[in-house]
């Protein structure tokens, strides 16, 4: 159970650097047979199978670093359904992706709808219910839009050319004179035209996908594109739209479990007969889980406060100690073969030696927490030896195989369904809850829900892994950088590749053993790796006693990253002069998952206290062509917000095996007083695939402020979070 | 003991420990679930509801302290199958992006412009301080709120 048994200093063997990478798809799949599929929705057409994936996706890991593993995900190969037509002409497109705020149910279905020709409205999106859709490996990784997006584009053209092939066989027609257009097929020589709902009625169709279709181009794009309102938004602000925390079946009884005193700690001793005493609580006590649960929400609070334990605990390191330890503990050569990354170019030796002023600093990044509004929830209910769980997640499929996994079933016997959740930021890929939930439902022998509480959700959930970044270069006479090394411990490889181009260069991730259970984060090594570099190049500029902006375009020879950093440049009147004491103005950038992203920052420094006020952030971002401008305005915004309480304040505090700041009172994150003006400026190349825009868009922010605090101040600052306590001047 | 709560017009009794916070009786005992638990303390807001005309964290609120009052809730904002001008607002805004702190917010906002139908920005931040975007959508909360006092301002506030 990974909310109990993850508490020692574990080595990372299970678990991969950039920690999605790792979940291969299973050996085997449940899916639903295409004839029980047609069956079970009442005929009309379907569209199924989807054959191997495009080379170029494979490719897409080395753009800017990431280890020598890392691959695209498999895409599913099994037969499974993607979209039906139903004989009255409803839509439904299935997917294994989820929505969690970042408006994949609104961005995917006007996609499919741009394929189909059918208006955005008569297509539902079944998502993240693991009997209904096709195995899917998790939302994550910005990976929706360039995988599942082409896939359901795909899949919606199939279904469309299969819609002019009924209609052409009705009319006996030529297919090619037939058009598609809002949901019917239209013959221009005769005007005759006929409904999807009516071609589908009477049939039993499965159609194949392959690869190889062809796309319209997003220039012709009238639907994807547009800046169309989210889908079902009115549920949002009327209250009505059920989250995982708010799930209710009948005769449910409520649940939660007694947490350890500390990670690791041994249960010695329990006394539950306080609990057990009251009518209606059940105990469940299994090695070192305990749970209680109870008819209501009060009774089972009230249960878990009567249970009298003790634990054994271990000494533990402090985040006092945290960057010497990862230091000291990164991992021997030889037992990090499989999640190391080295990329070299040159010799960086030979470069420092002949380099005409040198630089060598060291980075770090503290352990941060997702602390998504919405702790993790679930409803679980047996029917026999059969598990249906009601869950917050951004894995159905791989937490549906922990359940299957922790109660000994075969996969298809556990039915998980993720309703849209209250956020994830890469923060809710385990199933300890899951499980946990499903556990005390067994004992109980009615459905169980498990809500977390927000220090449960602090607590027994995972980090953003922290990390120590050692940055060496060198630059010639000129001012350009001649030799360039950075090594990252135990953040990840992902963005430790340079953009600039540096003739002599060593980078690396070298995996440490770590205090803390850790895990996906928005952006996280990304964040890590585009802060120390970024930062470093600041601090280069100001060696070389050039501009910012110049520094970094003459080092580039990727176009697309010199536009971001042009765009951001001039919608912020880069260089700007300084118009009152305690003002200062930095920039940082770069390119990751596919993405490009430039970010300026004004920041202000209060005389008295020294607190880091961020008035001003532009950034420019570049994802290929656009599916949603408004949508993606909304993620790039909330990632600036996101990204200033990692870049200035967050940081968990821990020793001892305890977390320090497990609360909102404890733990700071963004408010609105810490808003700046934000600009958003979003180039759409519709010449180039759409591209994730999750987390990329955050990750320029963090360095472009500690420059601009080093150019208000004087003071340098390497250490995320940047100023939790303000900047004192030396 | 026996609790009367009236809760968006509607009465109800019930049977409790009077120390439950207001949160656990709307939305285990009522199932009025479009108030969230976000933190348990009062710190994000994600719970707010309006009792007697002010906003208050139901959280924190032992479910006593509302007995006879008037209580509030998301669910209780509609008219008529009318959106109130601050839900319409946060709507035509698109002021979310999970959307999980929005009841939160829009509860803040009514109650902010019920005793403030001009505010100046400051106020406004001030007002919501207490409530947590984890999405970061702010700005947009804060066109949102300007919105609605335009609203209000031209069609009678309520």
């Amino acid at each position: 159970m990974s909310g109990t048994k993850n508490n020692e200093i574990r080595t990372p063997e299970t678990i991969e650097a950039e920690r999605y990478e790792i979940f291969d798809s299973p050996s085997y799949h449940f899916n639903i047979e295409r004839r029980d599929f047609l069956k079970a929705v009442g005929g009309g057409v379907g569209v199924f199978l989807l054959v191997n994936a495009p080379a170029a996706l494979a490719q897409r890991g080395r753009e800017s670093g990431g280890s020598r593993r890392f691959h695209m995900p498999p895409l599913p190969k099994n037969v499974g359904a993607w979209l039906h037509i139903a004989p009255g002409g409803a839509v439904t497109v299935y997917t294994g992706k989820v929505e969690i705020g970042q408006n994949i149910r609104t961005s995917l279905a006007q996609q499919v709808a741009q394929e189909l020709h059918v208006k955005l409205d008569t297509i539902t999106m079944v998502m993240g219910d693991t009997t209904l859709v096709p195995w899917d490996i998790g939302t994550f990784g910005s990976l929706t839009t360039p995988t599942m997006g082409p896939q359901l584009r795909r899949v919606g053209a199939v279904a469309r050319d299969t819609m002019i092939e009924l209609a052409a066989e009705r009319w006996r027609a030529n297919k090619s004179q037939l058009v598609a257009e809002n949901g019917t097929i239209r013959d221009p020589s005769t005007g005759r035209s006929i409904g999807y709902g009516a071609l589908a009625e009477g049939q039993t169709l499965a159609k194949t996908i392959l690869f190889d279709d062809p796309l319209m181009s997003p220039t012709k794009w009238t639907i994807a594109g547009e800046p169309i309102p989210k889908v079902g938004a009115i549920n949002f602000v009327t209250g009505r739209h059920l989250y995982p925390y708010d799930i209710k079946r009948p005769g449910m009884m409520y649940g939660k479990v007694l947490r350890p005193t500390a990670f690791g700690a041994t249960l010695v001793s329990l006394d539950a007969s306080a609990a057990k005493a009251i009518p209606g609580v059940v105990v469940v006590h299994d090695g070192n889980f305990v749970g209680v649960v109870a008819p209501t929400m009060e009774g089972a609070e009230k249960a878990l406060g009567l249970l009298k334990a003790t634990w054994r605990t271990t000494p533990q390191i402090s985040d006092k100690e945290l960057f010497s330890y990862l230091k000291e503990n990164a991992l021997p050569e030889n037992e990090q073969q499989e999640q190391r990354f080295l990329h070299s170019v040159g010799s960086v030796e030979s470069g420092m030696a002949a380099a005409h002023q040198r630089f060598s600093q060291t980075y770090t990044i503290a352990y941060i927490a997702h602390a998504p509004l919405e702790p993790r929830a679930t409803v679980a209910e047996w029917h026999g030896d059969k598990l249906t769980v009601w869950t917050g997640t951004q894995r159905p499929f791989a937490v549906r195989d922990e359940c299957a996994e922790a109660f000994h079933l075969p996969k298809d016997h556990v039915h998980l369904m993720m309703p849209d959740m209250g956020s994830g930021y890469g923060g809710k890929h385990t199933g300890g809850h899951t499980v946990e939930a499903a556990r005390l439902a067994k004992a109980a022998g009615k459905p169980v829900k498990l809500n977390w509480t927000r220090e449960e959700e602090f607590t027994w959930a995972y980090f953003r892994p922290a990390g120590v970044i050692e940055v060496r270069a060198g630059l010639d006479a000129a001012g350009k950088i001649i030799a360039w090394e950075m090594i990252n411990y135990n953040s990840g490889p992902s963005a430790v590749m340079t953009p600039y181009v540096i003739p002599n260069q060593t980078v690396g991730f070298r995996p440490t053993k770590y205090p803390l259970r850790q895990g996906s984060y928005r952006a996280l090594a990304a964040t890590a790796n585009f802060f120390a570099r970024e930062s470093a190049m600041g601090e280069l500029a100001h060696m070389a006693g050039t501009d910012q902006l110049e520094f970094r375009l003459k080092h580039l020879s990727d176009e697309r990253l010199k536009t971001v950093f042009r765009a951001a440049a001039e919608k912020f009147g880069w260089p700007r002069k300084k118009t009152a004491p305690g003002q200062g103005f930095g920039m940082g950038g770069g390119i990751e998952k596919g993405g490009r992203v430039a970010t300026c920052a004004e920041v202000f420094l209060d005389p008295k206290d020294g607190e880091v006020h961020i008035r001003h952030v532009v950034v420019a971002w570049e994802c290929g062509a656009i599916v949603n401008p408004d949508g993606l305005n909304n993620q790039v915004t909330g990632a600036q917000v996101m990204g200033i309480g990692g870049a200035l304040f967050e940081h968990i505090q821990f020793a001892d095996g305890k977390i320090l700041n497990p609360l909102f009172s404890s733990y700071r994150v963004p408010r609105f007083s810490d808003l700046p003006k934000i600009d958003v400026v979003l180039i759409d190349r519709k010449d180039r695939p759409p591209a994730g825009a999750g987390e990329t868009p955050m990750t320029g922010l963090a360095p472009a402020v500690g420059n601009a605090i080093f150019d208000a101040t004087g003071v340098r600052l390497r250490s995320m979070p940047l100023a939790p306590h303000g900047v004192k001047k030396s | 003991m026996a609790i009367e709560l009236n809760v968006n017009g509607r009465n109800y009794t019930i049977d409790t420990d009077p120390d439950t916070s207001l949160l656990t009786v709307l939305r285990y005992h009522l199932g009025l679930t479009g108030s969230k638990y976000g933190c348990g303390e009062g710190e994000c807001g994600a719970c707010t509801v309006i009792i007697n005309g002010y906003s208050r964290r139901s959280c924190i609120t032992p479910v006593s302290y509302a007995h006879k009052k008037q209580v509030t809730t998301i669910e209780g904002l509609e008219r008529d199958g009318k959106l109130h001008p601050v839900q319409q607002a946060f709507l035509d805004v698109e002021a979310f992006q999970c959307a999980y702190c929005t009841s939160g917010m829009i509860m803040t906002t009514v109650a902010l412009l019920r005793s403030n139908p001009h505010p100046t920005d400051a106020q406004i931040a001030e007002f919501l301080q207490g409530n947590i975007c984890r999405c970061g959508t702010y700005p947009r909360i804060l066109d949102a709120v300007r919105r609605a006092e335009r609203m209000m301002a031209e069609g009678g506030s309520r």
